[in-house]
């Protein structure tokens, strides 16, 4: 077990990202709903620094009964955060990157104790 | 211990491509020489200087008072209704009027330079931006006067501060014989290594009057280049609800369009040493063109009776700048596009960065299918025989 601190929780608002360095790897971290995630910052497109860019909640298209479209909206229930070099958009609870949930960005253990974040740098997900 | 990394107070080009100077050193891109023959600045950010060297006086008080109104009113540079910038999520479309740069250097040239060390990048071929379009101006003395004026600037203020910065001028193509006098004008200014159309503008590319400024590029080997763009407002274009749907068909459409007329109205034949770059299309679209082509050639050459081959063959005379590559999960399919626009010789690695779909040299570096024989023609050498760029010293540039 290589559980490494990362973090303050008291620096990782709920909700925010940020990036920390343990070991020469650049792990993106996410506090949302109660939950931190820890993933790597390197865009399986071409590796641009994920965490480095925003928390949007997932557009969704409204239709309706007729299946004409009313609108579109902010899902506040699937959580993106947006590559800042050219707009890829990963699920942040899953590290699934959205049009195309084949592709994860490598996941690490997370635990939560005392207000501070810790990672298992090492394990594989 | 950890790191915590700082979240940004300031934006900076440097930190946001960090991970690709991580990609340059893991691919020794030290070793390669590499051209990137397409990227951008926003000219509109110096418009002040740029307005003084508008020769003509009504013009240019009518620029300088277009500065002083702002970009909010409606000015003297078209504006494009858009989302490159996807609503914010590419942050350095906001933010990089927060950079700071060293003073004494133009700003310009301090943001393209640390671009291009990030990336492992030699030599850039620098176009503007909000120029691109400047073709659908309904005033042709205003493209003229603007683009005479960017010359200027170009080879006064930036091109002397820098070795590693080339461009190919802005032609005011809708003004033929104006397009003749910049190139005999501006075709031997140092850093000048072509000429650029930009793609959006009802012009018919093979009309008699365009054929003296052919003649004059294919006599001073300077190449032609035509940059794709699009724009939302004519044509079909206002059917497509979505910017990705304007930008996906765009940018290939308005190429296509120049493209059909140079090749069927046998522009080649007529100038066969002329060098054609066709910028920031993609590369599905060449193929597509060349399989419609050759298929309706073989019925129809009654109606392109200058053409003594295939309307495929003429195109891999031309040259094309590889970005947006189109990434998708088809390597065989690239593969092929690769081996039928003979990439090999053809294709120039092009970056288009800072734009939202720039492409980093990793992505023809990474390229299964390609030798590293290969690799080093599309990201450099083809680019270099191209424009004739004279190299420096590797490590030496700066």
């Amino acid at each position: 077990m290589a559980e490494r601190f990362a973090i303050h929780l008291d620096e990782l608002p709920d909700p925010s990202a940020r990036v920390v360095v343990i070991d020469n790897r650049e792990i993106g971290l996410v506090h949302l709903k109660g939950q931190v995630y820890a993933y790597s910052n390197w865009c399986l497109h071409q590796g641009g620094p994920v965490f480095e860019g925003t928390l949007l909640g997932k557009v969704e298209a409204v239709l309706r009964e007729d299946r004409t479209v009313a609108g579109e909206r902010f899902s506040e229930d699937e959580i993106h955060i947006v590559c800042p070099w050219h707009g890829y958009e990963y699920d942040v609870t899953t590290g699934e990157c959205a049009p195309d949930r084949r592709l994860k960005l490598r996941r690490y253990p997370v635990t939560v104790r005392d207000g501070a974040v810790y990672v298992d740098c090492d394990a594989r997900r | 211990m950890a790191t915590i990394v700082p979240e940004r107070e300031t934006f900076d080009t440097r930190r946001l491509l960090q991970h690709a100077a991580q990609q340059a050193k893991d691919r020794r891109f030290q070793d390669f020489l590499i051209i990137d023959v397409d990227c951008h600045h926003y000219e509109t950010e110096a418009f002040a200087e740029i307005a003084e060297y508008i020769e003509d006086p009504v013009i240019r008080h009518m620029a300088l008072a277009s500065i002083q109104k702002g970009s909010s009113r409606p000015g003297i540079m078209p504006v494009q209704v858009g989302n490159q910038d996807m609503a914010g999520r590419i942050t350095r479309y906001v933010r990089r009027k927060e950079e700071r740069t060293e003073a004494g250097i133009p700003r310009d040239v301090v943001l393209i330079h640390r671009y291009m060390d990030q990336m492992g990048i030699d030599y850039t071929v620098l176009f503007p931006t909000p120029m691109l379009n400047l073709g659908m101006h309904p005033q042709v003395d205003v493209e003229v006067a603007m683009a005479r004026a960017y010359a200027h600037w170009m080879c006064e203020r930036i091109l002397p501060n820098s070795e590693r910065i080339r461009t190919m001028l802005y032609l005011p193509f809708n003004d033929p014989e104006e397009s003749v006098r910049m190139v005999k004008e501006f075709g031997g200014r140092p850093g000048v290594v072509g000429f650029m159309v930009t793609s959006v503008r009802f012009a018919p590319v093979h009309h008699n009057r365009y054929m003296p400024l052919y003649r004059e590029l294919e006599a001073a080997n300077l190449p032609l280049a035509f940059h794709a763009a699009y724009d939302w407002t004519h044509g079909a274009m206002p059917q497509l609800n979505k910017f990705i749907s304007v930008h996906a068909l765009g940018f290939p459409f308005y190429n296509m369009i120049h493209i059909a007329n140079f090749v069927i109205n046998g522009i080649l034949e007529r100038f066969p040493r002329l060098k054609v770059l066709w910028i920031e299309g993609g590369l599905a679209y060449i193929t597509f063109l060349m399989q419609r082509f050759d298929n309706e050639y073989m019925m129809r050459s009654s109606e392109a009776p200058l053409l003594k081959k295939l309307p495929s063959d003429y195109m891999r005379q031309m040259y094309w700048s590889s970005q947006p590559m189109e990434r998708v999960r088809n390597d065989a399919m690239l593969e092929e596009t690769f081996k039928m626009i003979k990439a090999e010789t053809q294709l120039v690695y092009s970056s288009d960065y800072p734009h939202w779909d720039f492409d980093t040299p990793s992505v023809i570096y990474d390229l299964p299918f390609l030798s590293e024989a290969q690799k080093r023609r599309i990201l450099g050498e083809n680019a270099r025989e191209l424009f004739g760029i004279g190299l420096l010293e590797k490590g030496s540039a700066g």
